[in-house]
């Protein structure tokens, strides 16, 4: 089956805005806030969502992070992993932190990002923000507070997120492995 | 870039390919960050036990691998020739197997003998990381040279990088020579003859007598201790002359108009092959390789322990 389009560059860029909104409505200037984006895919939502909230609300201040969760891993054994660069420059004790990954599927990941970010001190409340939320289909009691847009999928099934920084134009796709029909 | 090595074991730079070096230094730079952490622990080998096996002397190989160790969340039992039975005329084979019979998955091993890691390997089903074999090679060394030549100026490739001491009995040397050249460096060797091997330039390195000539031609100097221990004949009359020929001091660094990287594996025989002056200045980046020990050691461990299909 041809890739299904979930998300145009149009409604993107809406529901980017709709998420730094809603991060406002909680976290007013940021200065008890801080950002982290999973490395490697959710820094892109990460980085987009920093970028449009300092816009914004004209605050350059906003403390921004990125972490690599391959050594909290709890697949390192079954596959090859290469971790990726972690730059967190600041201390989370005490702050609110605000998780940001693309898809939110199984919930490993994030599972592995709150383990890591411990390493940084002991954060007073964490949220998780997700592009997409792929429901039903979790392995851990783990769920998204902000999301952008949540689909019902089958384990075969894939979804591809394509940036503009990257790719030219902003889209969620679909993907169906013809394979496991 | 390749996601596993392309070995089972590290025994020597010879063994590697240059993508499993760099995939080595990329990971290495990972742990870096993490070791600069406010903690500085990752659970990544919680369910490995590592023996550390050292037949011969270490200070800092062994603090650093035991480090390593424990900051990846690894079991660890050590063991050292001293007070173990190897005195008792046990065999090597006899003695590796025994510490496996307890259930081992990897070992850390250094000895006095040249290739005993290789032989070790063939006998043993676990996975070996040579921690220094003799005069023959000590990879990890290499490995962390590199990577502060790496983080100093970049790049290896391209660099010049000469060798200065007892090249004939330095595991160091011969490391240092494999892993340089793999990743494109142009390396010199510099030291009193009788402490030169006669094939060392069917290697592809310069050879130079004239300490000076050979600072002038590099952009970093490796200069290494003399293996005094390893000498059962004098390979030169004195300290004091080997000094005067071969020591860097802060008079021959300003002679040669330029600035160089000052690296040095330790340990340093201060006012030997180089004086204080030098080995602290601000050109020295001993400390630092000492800091990129432990996290290139932490990423040799981490990918070679890599997966197993339990």
């Amino acid at each position: 089956m041809a890739p299904r389009l979930l998300i145009t560059p149009q409604q993107f860029s809406i529901t980017i805005n709709r998420l730094c909104h809603q991060l406002i409505e909680v976290h007013d200037d940021f200065s008890q806030s801080v950002i982290i984006g999973l490395q490697p895919r959710g820094v892109n939502l990460a980085r987009r969502i920093h970028t449009t909230l300092k816009e914004i609300l004209k605050n350059d201040a906003i403390l921004y992070g990125e972490l690599d969760t391959t050594f909290y891993r709890d697949d390192f054994r079954k596959k090859d992993l290469v971790p990726n660069q972690t730059t967190i420059n600041f201390i989370i004790e005490d702050k609110n932190v605000i998780l940001i990954d693309d898809v939110l599927f199984t919930g490993r990941t994030i599972r592995a990002g709150l383990d890591a970010m411990m390493a940084f001190g002991r954060p007073k409340d964490v949220e998780l923000m997700v592009l997409v939320d792929r429901r039903f289909s979790r392995n851990l009691p783990i769920q998204a507070k902000y999301i952008g847009i949540t689909i019902d999928t089958i384990a075969s099934e894939k979804v591809k997120v394509e940036w503009k920084e990257n790719d030219g134009e902003d889209h969620i796709w679909l993907l169906t492995n013809d394979k496991d029909d | 870039m390749i996601k596993k090595l392309s070995v089972k074991h590290l025994l020597g730079i010879k063994q590697l390919s240059p993508n499993d070096i760099e995939l080595i230094l990329t990971t290495a730079s990972q742990f870096k960050e993490v070791i600069n952490r406010p903690i500085k622990k990752v659970p990544s080998l919680r369910d490995i036990t590592i023996a550390n096996l050292f037949f011969e002397n270490s200070t800092r190989t062994r603090v650093s691998f035991e480090l390593a160790e424990r900051r990846l969340s690894a079991d660890t039992v050590n063991f050292s020739a001293s007070s173990s039975s190897v005195k008792k005329g046990e065999t090597l084979i006899d003695t590796v197997n025994n510490i496996l019979a307890m259930k081992v998955d990897m070992v850390v091993m250094r000895h006095p003998n040249p290739g005993a890691c290789v032989f070790l390997s063939k006998h043993i089903n676990a996975k070996i990381i040579n921690a220094g074999d003799g005069s023959h090679e000590h990879p990890t060394q290499a490995l962390l040279d590199a990577f502060s030549i790496q983080e100093k100026h970049g790049t290896v490739k391209g660099k010049k990088v000469v060798i200065v001491g007892d090249i004939l009995h330095s595991r160091v040397a011969l490391s240092n020579i494999f892993c340089l050249q793999k990743l494109g460096a142009e390396v010199m060797v510099c030291g009193p003859r009788t402490l030169m091997p006669r094939y060392i330039s069917s290697l592809g390195v310069k050879v130079e007598f004239n300490l000076q000539k050979a600072l002038e031609w590099c952009d970093v100097a490796n200069v290494l201790r003399i293996q005094l221990e390893r000498q059962d004949i004098k390979f030169f009359p004195t300290l004091r002359e080997y000094s005067m020929q071969y020591g860097l001091d802060m008079n021959l660094m300003n002679k040669i108009g330029k600035e160089i990287t000052i690296m040095h594996p330790g340990p340093i025989n201060r006012g030997v092959e180089i004086t204080s002056e030098v080995a602290d200045s601000a050109q020295s980046i001993i400390l630092d390789q000492v800091e990129n020990g432990v996290a290139v050691r932490m990423a040799v461990l981490y990918l070679l322990a890599g997966r197993s299909d339990y």
